[in-house]
């Protein structure tokens, strides 16, 4: 393989692995903030047993995500210079303002939160917490900012062979920063909820009556039924419609528009085929693509044939993550719905076949991040930065094949050591029941 | 004062502000080697803990502030020093999973791994990071379209590899310092009569490395006698001394302030030598990126000035709050009691390494 091939697949290992730990960081640390009020207002040691159990799992994945993202942030300069060179005036400048804003206050109030619970008051251990969720959610806007930049880049001129910024608020708050960042917190919000609804399941499978586990299931179960009903709509839908404004030829290739029409229909299911496209075995609904893209069933949808193959996406793989996505995203619904009514009837915490579905769903939502992202990135190509500049043409000239395949091969190995370790540790931590303390004295003199 | 220079002087203070923090919990991690027993070993880890996640998001904002103000430089050298790099890049992540890890397993062999990963972890990154500053004070191979045009091999020189082996015994010194005043007893007291040779060996080193420079880089003494560079210079080596005196008297506070002095100014004075320079080329020195033809539009620097006025003193604030919240000796590590499960935790639900 060429050093380009090989420079593309080490960022899509490292991004995509990467991008397994932030969403469970935001997702918990939203969930840790509700949880710590409930038991500092309420002096509830139930809720504090969910908020020791899940900032457990909270410090081991942020752990790794710290470690995995000093690597995406230093591949930039190492694999694509010549990408960092064109985009350095705008794109640096929200990484540099992540570490600022963000992630000086996530890391910092995390020591506090995790190291303080018991030295300092109760006060400050929930404003540790609070601050711990809002770094997360920050960080992941000034990341969202940058990649944003790369799919509908504004406020720049291309002058001196690079971009150079000329309108910062342009650049950062572009045509699809808004839409794309509601999306993926929202998503982080459901990987939370799932997370926590399936720890909690496993432990009512055992007994029923713990109490810690009855609170974070409540809890999870409320939240993860908003959150996912908001995922799809208003943000899923907002932002498939800016897609279909500011990229055409994405939204062509993720919904399987292959021909230009009015009145274009939404394809539930299909096979795609490439070459030439085509879908085979199609299940869809005439109008209603129009319709949701633009508020008319009879609307004017462009197709993958408005665009010349070089400027094409690949159509299969967008096509696939999307709609797989899209299908998760109605698992979830589903699930925290029947849930949520099996909660309302009093019925949810005995309810095992309910609880194990629960707990074999934990992972689905981060399966629906990782093809979110495949369909954004991958629908983004062949270009690096949207008009401007060719993933082809963006890569390090002084790294050789050699060099990378090498670093590929270390990495890989270990994030695959990573990875087995990280779950190994979850999963341990996860089946401890926390002890819930009766006595507020008793953990002041421990 | 222009932006480039500005941005010249944010990014030396921030690389500065990574040494002196990251600094010290890499310098405990080399000393965690040398740790006795399981009890001194969690103390070590424990003494770091709450802050050195803080410390390396300096590296990730170094990084981005290069990037940002700098974009040929970061491009230039990252891609040139690819596999140093990845390799400085697997230890960090080592080391962090070493801390999280190593209580979980069973078996003394599953924590003889990782205290090793931790210990190498913190030494690798501290050794490679002296490399890279000694490789781009030597001037590396910078065409004129500012290309790198080296391989990996050349990167192993004798001057480099001096400035590496001087940046592991500072992180070691300083790490020491950190220690001490966080440990008590046969420890504490250990790491008292260590500092004075490890600050004897970092002197040595950075004499020696100094008169390498003379050789190597001659470019880099053009400032001498320049006021501000006089200024720091006296400051530095002002602190430098006072090192093993405090550390003596017992002073040992005084003496890790006085070690971060140190190590702050030696990486301004080396700035402000090179200015501005930032990586001169070995293959002519008229190729070399500088602070003028290697940065930023004057619009992206202004508006990255903005953020950083209003970021750094918040980043300050808080940090400097933490680090007064957890100030004092470690306290013994919670004891370990089998939990219903059978896993060992730390029974009253804090975090614990």
């Amino acid at each position: 393989m060429d050093a380009l091939t090989l420079a593309r697949v080490q960022f899509a290992v490292t991004a995509g692995f990467h991008y397994l730990f932030p969403p469970i960081s935001i997702g918990l640390g939203w969930l840790l903030v509700i949880a710590e009020w409930f038991a500092w207002k309420r002096q509830d040691a139930a809720y504090e047993a969910v908020g020791k159990l899940f900032g457990k799992l909270f410090a081991v994945t942020f752990a790794v995500g710290v470690a995995t993202g000093i690597v995406m942030e230093f591949q930039f300069g190492t694999n694509w210079s010549a990408y960092s060179r064109f985009v350095g005036d705008v794109f640096g400048a929200p990484l540099a303002a992540e570490g600022l804003f963000a992630f000086f206050l996530e890391s910092t109030f995390l020591g506090v939160y995790l190291w303080g619970r018991g030295r300092v008051s109760r006060r400050l251990h929930w404003f540790s917490a609070l601050m711990v969720a809002v770094g997360a959610t920050l960080s992941a806007l000034w990341i969202i900012i940058a990649n944003s930049w790369q799919q509908t880049p504004a406020g720049y001129v291309v002058r001196n062979g690079r971009a150079e910024l000329t309108d910062f608020w342009a650049a950062a708050l572009n045509p699809s920063t808004l839409p794309r960042y509601a999306h993926t917190v929202i998503a982080a919000l459901v990987v939370g909820a799932f997370i926590m609804a399936g720890v909690s399941a496993w432990h009512l499978l055992r007994d029923p009556r713990a109490p810690f586990a009855r609170k974070a299931l409540k809890l999870a179960v409320a939240w993860g039924l908003v959150v996912s009903c908001l995922e799809a709509m208003p943000s899923g839908h907002l932002h498939a419609q800016q897609v279909a404004r500011t990229q055409p030829e994405k939204f062509a290739a993720i919904e399987g528009l292959y021909t230009s029409q009015s009145g274009a229909p939404l394809v539930l299911f299909a096979v795609p085929f490439s070459d030439p496209p085509t879908l085979r075995a199609k299940v869809e609904i005439p109008g209603l693509l129009s319709w949701m893209a633009f508020g008319d069933a009879s609307a004017h949808v462009q197709g993958i044939d408005q665009f010349a193959p070089e400027n094409r996406p690949p159509l299969w793989l967008t096509f696939v993550s999307f709609h797989n996505m899209v299908a998760l995203g109605g698992w979830f619904i589903a699930l925290m719905a029947w849930a949520a009514w099996q909660l309302y009837r009093g019925k949810l915490f005995e309810d095992r076949r309910t609880l194990r579905l629960l707990l074999w769903s934990m992972p689905l939502p981060l399966a629906a991040c990782e093809l979110g992202w495949v369909a954004a990135e991958v629908g983004r190509q062949p270009w690096i930065v949207y008009g401007l500049l060719r993933t082809g043409q963006a890569h390090s000239p002084a790294v050789s094949a050699a060099e990378i395949a090498f670093s590929l091969g270390l990495f890989g190995l270990v994030y695959l050591g990573l990875f087995a370790l990280w779950l190994t540790l979850m999963i341990r931590k996860a089946r401890i029941a926390p002890a819930v303390d009766v006595e507020p004295a008793a953990r002041a003199a421990a | 004062m222009a932006l480039d220079t500005i941005w010249f002087a944010l990014v030396a203070v921030l690389f500065a502000g990574y040494a002196v923090l990251d600094g010290f919990d890499l310098g405990v991690g080399v000393l965690s080697l040398l740790a006795r027993d399981e009890g001194e070993r969690r103390v070590h880890l424990q003494a770091i803990g709450p802050f050195w996640d803080g410390n390396e998001v300096w590296l990730l904002t170094g990084g981005g502030a290069l990037f940002a103000a700098f974009p040929v430089v970061y491009a230039t050298v990252f891609s040139g020093f690819y596999l140093a790099l990845m390799l400085v890049l697997v230890a960090l992540i080592g080391r962090a999973v070493a801390m999280e890890f190593r209580l979980l397993g069973d078996g003394p062999a599953w924590r003889r791994g990782f205290d090793l990963a931790f210990g190498l972890g913190s030494l690798l990154p501290a050794v490679l990071f002296g490399v890279a500053v000694g490789n781009v004070l030597r001037g590396v191979p910078v065409t004129a379209e500012h290309e790198w045009a080296g391989h990996f091999l050349g990167l192993l020189n004798p001057y480099a590899l001096l400035v590496g082996v001087l940046s592991l015994a500072m992180f070691t010194m300083h790490g020491a310092l950190y220690l001490r005043l966080k440990t008590t007893g046969a420890l504490e007291a250990r790491l008292a009569r260590w500092v004075t040779p490890l600050w004897g060996a970092f002197a040595a080193l950075y004499a020696a490395a100094t008169v390498a420079t003379w050789a190597t880089s001659p470019f880099l003494f053009r400032k001498v006698g320049d006021p501000l560079w006089l200024a720091l210079a006296v400051v530095t080596l002002v602190a430098l001394f006072a090192v093993p005196v405090l550390s003596r008297r017992g002073r040992a506070g005084a003496a890790f302030v006085a070690s971060s002095v140190t190590l702050a100014g030696m990486i301004l004075v080396t700035a402000v030598s090179a200015f501005p320079v930032i990586v001169p080329s070995s293959l002519d020195l008229a190729n070399s990126l500088t602070a003028y033809n290697a940065s930023s539009s004057p619009r992206a620097l202004g508006a990255m000035l903005v953020i950083a006025a209003l970021g750094v003193p918040l980043v300050l604030a808080y940090s400097i709050f933490v680090y007064r919240l957890f100030r004092g000796k470690v306290v013994a590590a919670p004891a370990l009691v089998q939990a219903s499960s059978g896993q060992r935790e730390p029974h009253d639900g804090t975090h614990s390494y």
